[in-house]
């Protein structure tokens, strides 16, 4: 046997031997580099986590990281993880997906890990494309966005992550940008943290298959004009200056300007335990809101392997640990 | 004093059916009957047989319920091919399963629902109780309906639906009374089902011995008869279905491989009963999850096999094949689990509530790529445990996963289960990889065991092992993603080899009957039982030169397979599909002498229709 391996952790010690192939300038870097970065901060053995991925660009992810993990197929990797946490519940797990990934082929999917409160961290790598079958638009490809499957503009409605999430009752909602790594880095942490699932949406830049699809949000220059940083407790306001806010009007949110007729009383005040709030959020859409970053909600539920493990104990306490022998003779019995 | 058993006749074995509408509570009569029956000291067999529909509209032939129970002195293997005695509940009930009744057998049947509208719902023209065309049977009008409700009239709380909802405990007490059964057991149970509902429990009673009694105060059946106990191993007993016995054997490799056991299924006919008897079963450590769809409860057997559990799935046809990809994985990934597919008639939704045995090319081919899996079938309903167990042994020995293909037919029907003592069961030894530090040598996902060719089961949260695996292509020993065709072929031969080794560790195949000569009939799966008896009938009457094989492992097949294939003139496989198993051992084997005995009807093969078979091979 070994000695348990000190919890000093660095980087490095999460850096597999596997080369990186993603495409040069690829947002999926930086976000391995960010979650390489803030696992050592965990204070988590390293055995104990775990990557799941499904199929696409994204769902290389576990090949590099030096932890446990399963590339697995298209779609499914909500329903391996479920399974692992419900086998293993002290695990800190981590699900890998993309859009296609997480919001077509494996929908059901999320929906389902989702409602049921396992504890998973899901990081949804959204570049609103499909990047490993190169270039087809996706769930959450804008309307009229032309690709090679939609030359004359896709005709669909996308998705949107964060109210799908909702609407399943995720219990962590939480969005962030490839191109803001400290920002990430808080948000992974947060999702880590955080016990049952936590549902990260992360705009990922394919500068190959959809190079300008956040332009006008995520540049590093602009962007506190375009996005709204959330905090709990604080009210709504963002701009370089800190000079713009988003107020309630009737049941509709509205952009304004602070210092004239509106003042920061007149904003809303962030509370991630609100649902409702949460919804008005989560459909702040670019370019007409500053889309949320941050927490959107985050509430304490009992996660699906409390409620199962506590059925265990609970079975175990009033009928004894399970005997196979009076279970075989549990029926109406004869002896010959 | 006379002998009390003189106007008994002696039957060696009787098979009754029991049938009604499905709000009739036929399955619950046929079950009491059977448990009174098997705790007497028959051997029992039992086929329940139900409509695909929960409500067919009353009084239908959509709607009729059945249930078939064989009792006998002698080991018996089928329900039986033709009941001797019916009870029919009404006409529709009557229509159905006339057809397959012995002629001269004893019908008894309840005139209050030989209503006009019953006939017309049944499809009869004229009343079968008046027109003369029962003749050949020997019939027994009993107006069930309203002698219940006279007998219940005291139990004023009760209303008049409650206590026609009684008249099935009418006719088991009826039937009761002709076989000579104490009615103690069906008693007990009747307090326990109903013990919160004291009054049902007593007009349940009531009605069962009301109709005991009538029997033997009205003399309206003049024939009753004696069934002998039969003279089984010594031992204790309990009835099992295969679903019942495929949840206990899963369970007892659980315990035996000190495990927590994870079941991962959607609900599906015929499968869902396997599920319905794991979830109450928490305090052995049973994790059940009710995924949202068959690809889900794949994956999430996957991952609770790579979390160190004892992982298993349940299905039936339509979700093997939403399973098929997940599988593949499960096969890349090698990692030990259990798939379980309760088979039905197919394709698509087929016939829901109806047996067959059409996947197995499923389960050995359908998959993309070469993608071999061992599968396993049991031979009766009992046996589900024993293969259930093997399954997980297999699994775990060469981190595979491991296939069994079930059918409706053995799922729903039951049988005595000699009950084993659990200390005699042969602990499951699993091996974890230990933990590691830095200066050992690095872990290798992909080094297999020598002679199993098994690789590690290396389990998160054991330190230095940390590893990815994935489904795409990988070299041997890293198990690291290779598109190298030279590690393609390796990792393929690899998988296969592992596979097939595992004719190493099962026994080899037996043979009833002569070890060489004119014909040998294989089977496998549940026409074990008809095909057995035929032959064995065959043999006695005719002295035919014919031996019966039965399979249990067909993926791989056992080590002596070909040997035996080869000592015969001619090979019968008679099978509830269109010649598959015939199809696969000519591939297999090259043989050109097998003769292929489908039968399409998604019902088992009966004892007769098998036996006129070989008799037709003899006599050309
Ligand atoms: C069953 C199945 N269907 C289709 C594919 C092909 N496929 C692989 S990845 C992918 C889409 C990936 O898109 P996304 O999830 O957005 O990931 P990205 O590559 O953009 O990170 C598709 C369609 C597959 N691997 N498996
Ligand atoms: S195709 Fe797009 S998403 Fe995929 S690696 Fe290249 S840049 Fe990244
Ligand atoms: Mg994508």
């Amino acid at each position: 046997m070994t000695e348990p391996i000190s919890l000093e952790l660095t980087r490095k010690d999460f850096v597999s031997d596997q080369t990186v192939r993603w495409c040069p300038g690829c947002g999926d870097y930086a976000i391995l580099a960010q979650l390489q970065k803030v696992l050592p901060e965990l204070g988590i053995p390293k055995e104990k986590i775990v990557f799941i991925s499904g199929i696409g660009c994204s769902s290389r992810f576990p090949y590099y990281m030096n932890t446990f993990g399963i590339h697995s197929i298209h779609g499914r990797a909500p329903t391996l993880a479920s399974g692992l946490a419900a086998a293993n519940p002290d695990l800190n797990i981590w699900v890998i997906t993309g859009d296609g990934d997480g919001l077509s082929i494996g929908g059901n999917h999320l929906i389902h890990a989702i409602r049921r409160n396992v504890n998973l961290n899901i990081l949804l790598f959204n570049n609103r494309i499909y990047g490993l079958t190169k270039g087809q638009y996706s769930p959450t490809s804008r309307k009229g966005k032309k690709t090679k499957s939609s030359p004359m503009g896709s005709i669909e409605q996308p998705l949107n992550p964060l109210t799908l999430a909702l609407s399943a009752e995720a219990t962590f909602v939480a969005r962030a940008m490839d191109t803001d790594t400290v920002h990430l880095g808080e948000v992974l942490k947060a999702a880590a943290a955080h016990e049952g699932t936590s549902f990260v949406e992360i705009y990922q830049n394919c500068v190959i298959f959809n190079p300008n699809e956040w332009t006008g949000i995520d540049d590093r220059r602009t962007r506190s004009d375009h996005v709204i940083y959330l905090e709990h407790g604080q009210p709504l306001i963002f701009g370089k200056n800190n000079d713009k806010g988003v107020r309630l009007n009737g049941f509709k949110p509205e952009v304004v300007d602070l210092g004239g007729e509106f003042t920061e009383k007149d904003l809303i005040v962030h509370d991630e335990t609100s649902q409702e709030l949460a919804y008005i959020l989560a459909h702040m859409e670019h370019p007409t809101y500053p889309p949320p970053m941050g927490i959107i909600r985050s509430v304490r539920k009992p996660t699906y392997t409390e409620e199962l493990m506590g059925q265990v104990r609970m079975a175990q306490e009033r009928n004894g640990m399970g005997d196979l022998k009076s279970l075989y003779h549990s029926s109406d019995i004869w002896t010959v | 004093m006379s002998d009390p058993t003189a106007h008994f006749e002696e039957l060696e074995s009787v098979v009754i059916r029991f049938a009604g509408d499905s709000g009739d509570g036929m399955q619950l009569t046929g079950t009491q009957f059977t448990t009174t029956s098997a705790v007497f000291g028959n051997d029992i067999s039992t086929l329940p047989d139900y409509p695909a529909e929960i409500r067919a509209p009353a009084g239908t032939l959509a709607g009729v319920s059945g249930f078939q129970v064989n009792l006998s002195q002698h080991d018996i293997l089928t329900p039986g091919d033709a009941p001797f005695v019916l009870v029919a509940m009404n006409p529709a009930a009557l229509k159905a399963s006339l057809p397959d009744l012995e002629i001269g057998g004893i019908i008894i049947v309840n005139t209050d629902a030989f209503t006009p509208t019953n006939l017309k719902k049944a499809d009869y023209e004229s009343n079968p109780l008046e027109d003369g065309s029962l003749k050949s049977y020997e019939v027994h009008e009993v107006p069930l309906t309203s002698l219940t409700r006279e007998a219940l009239k005291g139990l004023e709380t009760l209303s008049t639906k409650e206590k026609d909802r009684c008249q099935n405990f009418f006719a088991l007490g009826m039937t009761f009374w002709i076989f000579d059964r104490s009615l103690d057991t069906s008693e007990s149970w009747i307090e326990n089902k109903f013990a919160k509902k004291p009054e049902i429990a007593q007009a349940n009673k009531i009605a069962l011995e009301t109709g005991f009694f009538f029997g033997e105060t009205t003399e309206v059946f003049r024939r009753r008869f004696h069934i002998r106990p039969a003279s089984l191993p010594a031992g204790t007993y309990r009835n099992v279905t295969g679903n019942e016995a495929m949840a206990l054997g899963l369970v007892t490799a659980a315990q035996k491989m000190d495990k927590p056991l994870f079941y991962g299924s959607y609900p599906i006919t015929p499968a869902s009963d396997i599920l319905h008897a794991l979830a109450p079963l928490r305090n052995f450590d049973v994790r059940t999850f009710q995924a949202e769809d068959e690809i889900a409860a794949m994956g999430s057997v996957i991952g609770a096999a790579f979390g160190g559990a004892l992982a298993v799935t349940g299905t039936s046809g339509p979700g093997l094949a939403l399973k098929s990809e997940a599988m593949n994985l499960a096969i890349m990934l090698e990692l030990p689990m259990v798939i379980v597919n309760v088979q039905r008639g197919g394709p698509s939704t087929g016939l829901p509530t109806k047996t067959e045995q059409a996947d197995l090319l499923q389960a050995l081919y359908g998959r993309n790529g070469e993608s071999p899996i061992p599968v396993l079938a049991p031979k009766g309903p009992s046996d589900c445990f024993d293969i259930a167990y093997e399954a997980c042994r297999l699994a775990v020995r060469a981190m595979t996963p491991v296939l069994v293909l079930s059918e409706g037919y053995l799922a729903n029907s039951s049988e005595p289960w000699l009950i084993p003592d659990p200390n005699d069961i042969e602990p499951i030894v699993v091996k974890h990889p230990e933990g590691r530090s830095e200066d050992d040598a690095p872990f290798f996902p992909y080094l297999r065991d020598e002679e199993t060719l098994g690789r590690p089961w290396a389990i998160p949260g054991t330190p230095g092992l940390e590893h990815r695996i994935g489904g795409l292509a990988k070299a041997p020993i890293t198990g690291n993603v290779s598109q190298d065709p030279r590690h393609h072929e390796q990792m393929i031969k690899l998988r296969a080899e592992k596979v097939a080794r595992l004719a190493n560790a099962v026994p080899e195949q037996d043979v009833f009957g002569p070890a060489e000569g004119d014909l040998l009939v294989i089977t496998w799966g549940g026409t074990f039982g008809a095909v057995r008896t035929a032959v064995t009938r065959a043999r006695k009457n005719h002295n035919y030169d014919v031996a019966h094989a039965h399979l249990r492992f067909l993926n791989p097949f056992p080590r002596n397979m070909e040997k035996i294939l080869r000592s015969y003139k001619r090979i019968l496989v008679p099978e509830l599909n269109n010649g598959q198993l015939a199809f696969v051992l000519r591939g297999t084997y090259g043989l050109d002498n097998i003769i292929s005995y489908p039968k399409l009807h998604a019902r088992p093969f009966k004892i007769g229709e098998v036996y006129q078979k070989l008799e037709e091979l003899f006599n050309n």
